[in-house]
């Protein structure tokens, strides 16, 4: 599905900065594969997935996705094989325009728009279908501005916006980092029902390790721009937390000292 | 006064075709460009020199939109590919312009004494001289707005919209937005220089200054619409940038009427946008302070 050949990627070459987010990464992403990628703060998993989504360009390597060399594809050329969640509740969606504009925009990913309607009427049912089975309560309210949701609500829309048209893949940024623990398990969940609904292959960073460990059939760590741990199939069922911190310090030959990553 | 206020309505109108562009630009696309006051000067020297030699009238206006459109793409080339700052942009743009427009006008001003207007047109047809300004205001507004409507609620003009609300988001959705932000800028300002050809051939006269300031004007006549139809569809909202044109219109007349010099307007409209723009946050502010002296009180 994805294959990522010696890629390195360095910010602000020449200054006191230059920092070397990833270094030579080999990556191979099979068909089905919902991959957990967890790191501390700058281990160079955004970087990571910003790569594969043509937000950044490699300094080297090549990046095939399903067969396609699209290392130097501009965002918007490769954003119709792709299905993104951000951070930011706010990034993924227009909160002046509609729920079901922001629907049909996605709905358009990587299609030619032209002049017929933004939004169609059968379209509109469609969306409603769907919101009904999302729960949020959203269903009523298809034409209400998207600022008027709350960020839990933002980020389910955006999910169901990313799965709306099948991509190839799915790239999940800490899409729950932002929201409340319960929104965020709610969220989490239907991350894991959209995905096996739709047998996406799927990307998803978190800093929170029981999440990495609890979802998806294989888990990568990465440290100072390395991938220091591929563990998959029976090994990742089995995996524990204690485990992940001892592959940590065997593979790095550092204590792990990152907060956020330890007590969430 | 009945015919003082309706001639100031008749002006509104047409001022207000090009307020609908400045919308395009200030609020669909979130750019404050000010290629506006050259392409409004633009529109009306190309649709008064090519009416003064004896073209069709309605043909030159079409043509000073042309006009208008290579503005607003001269401005979003330079925005999107030159990445130069969207105010930086179109202001190289509209000073360029200033230079343009005296070449295309080959005079700071182009009079149409007895020359065949879109206006002499319907004089000769024999409709009441005092109307005819309205009426065909009327006809291109209503034109252009029924076509704004059509047109943002097409894919295209969806995806405009979102590049203007989160560029960010669309282009996830395989939006190339510096195409989106271009054909807006084309299609903003192609509405200003058809309002410059309008009102070039409604006074007429064509004239290197006529569009000092249009953006400011523009920008009045939106928020004085936003405060009158907040919160309604966007139908409504286009017509109320119409109605805040023809409000700042009488609000002119009247403030002359009352011996303001017409040199003094600049400055009127000037301080009258910078309240109007302070409005939202003195709203908050005022809001703000009542609710801690209730606290206080409590």
């Amino acid at each position: 599905m994805l294959k990522m050949t010696k890629i390195s990627k360095t910010f602000y070459i020449g200054t006191p900065n230059e920092h070397q987010a990833l270094k030579n990464i080999d990556l191979t992403v099979n068909s089905g594969d919902f991959i957990t990628v967890i790191g501390g703060n700058g281990a160079g998993k955004s970087t990571l997935l910003n790569l594969i989504a043509g937000v950044l360009l490699p300094d080297s390597g090549s990046i095939l996705l399903d067969d396609r060399d699209v290392t130097w594809m501009p965002e918007y050329k490769r954003a119709g094989m792709l299905g993104r969640v951000f951070q930011d509740p706010m990034r993924g969606t227009a909160g002046d325009l509609g729920i079901d504009e922001n629907l049909a925009l996605a709905a358009r990913r990587g299609k030619r728009r032209g002049l017929s309607w933004g939004t169609s009427k059968s379209e509109r049912d469609k969306y409603k279908e769907m919101l009904k089975q999302l729960d949020l309560g959203l269903e009523g309210r298809l034409s209400a501005k998207v600022k008027l949701l709350s960020g839990g609500q933002r980020q389910a829309l955006t999910l169901m916006m990313a799965t709306l048209k099948q991509p190839k893949m799915l790239l999940l940024d800490e899409h729950t980092a932002a929201l409340d623990p319960k929104t965020g398990a709610k969220v989490l969940s239907l991350t894991e029902e959209l995905v096996a609904e739709n047998n996406l292959t799927t990307m998803m960073i978190t800093h929170n390790m029981r999440d990495a460990i609890k979802y998806g059939n294989r888990l990568l760590m990465l440290h100072e721009g390395r991938i220091i741990v591929d563990i998959s199939g029976e090994d990742k069922n089995k995996l524990q937390v204690e485990d992940l911190l001892h592959l940590f310090e065997q593979a790095s030959g550092s204590q792990l000292d990152n907060d956020r990553m330890l007590l969430s | 006064m009945f015919w003082i206020i309706q001639s100031a309505i008749s002006l509104g109108i047409l001022w207000g075709i090009m307020s609908l562009g400045v919308y395009i630009t200030f609020r669909v696309l979130n750019f404050a460009d000010l290629t506006v006051d050259g392409s409004f000067t633009l529109g009306g020297a190309i649709s008064a020199v090519m009416a003064a030699r004896g073209v069709n009238p309605l043909l030159a206006v079409i043509i000073a939109m042309i006009g208008g459109m290579a503005a607003g793409l001269c401005t979003g080339l330079l925005h999107t590919k030159l990445r130069i700052p969207g105010l930086l942009a179109s202001i190289l743009t509209q000073i360029a312009l200033y230079s343009i427009n005296l070449r295309v006008m080959g005079s700071p001003n182009v009079p149409l004494l007895r020359v065949t207007t879109i206006f002499t047109w319907l004089e000769e047809a024999g409709f009441p001289t005092r109307w005819i300004s309205f009426f065909i205001g009327l006809i291109f507004m209503c034109a252009v707005i029924a076509l704004m409507y059509w047109f943002f609620g097409t894919e295209i003009g969806s995806a405009i919209r979102a590049t203007g609300d989160n560029a960010h988001m669309i282009r996830a959705l395989g939006v190339h937005t510096d195409t989106t932000m271009i054909l807006g800028l084309v299609m903003g300002n192609a509405l200003v220089a058809l309002a410059g050809g309008l009102v070039a051939q409604q006074q007429g006269y064509g004239d290197i200054g006529m569009g000092t300031g249009a953006i400011v004007i523009g920008l009045a006549a939106i928020i004085i619409g936003e405060v009158l139809f907040s919160k309604k569809n966007f139908l409504f909202r286009l017509a109320g940038v119409v109605f805040g044109s023809i409000i700042y219109r009488i609000v002119i007349t009247l403030v002359l009427r009352f011996g303001l010099k017409s040199t003094d307007l600049k400055l009127f409209t000037a301080v009258l946008v910078a309240l109007a723009l302070y409005l939202p946050v003195l709203r908050s502010e005022l809001y703000q302070h009542r609710q801690r002296r209730r606290r206080s009180n409590a």
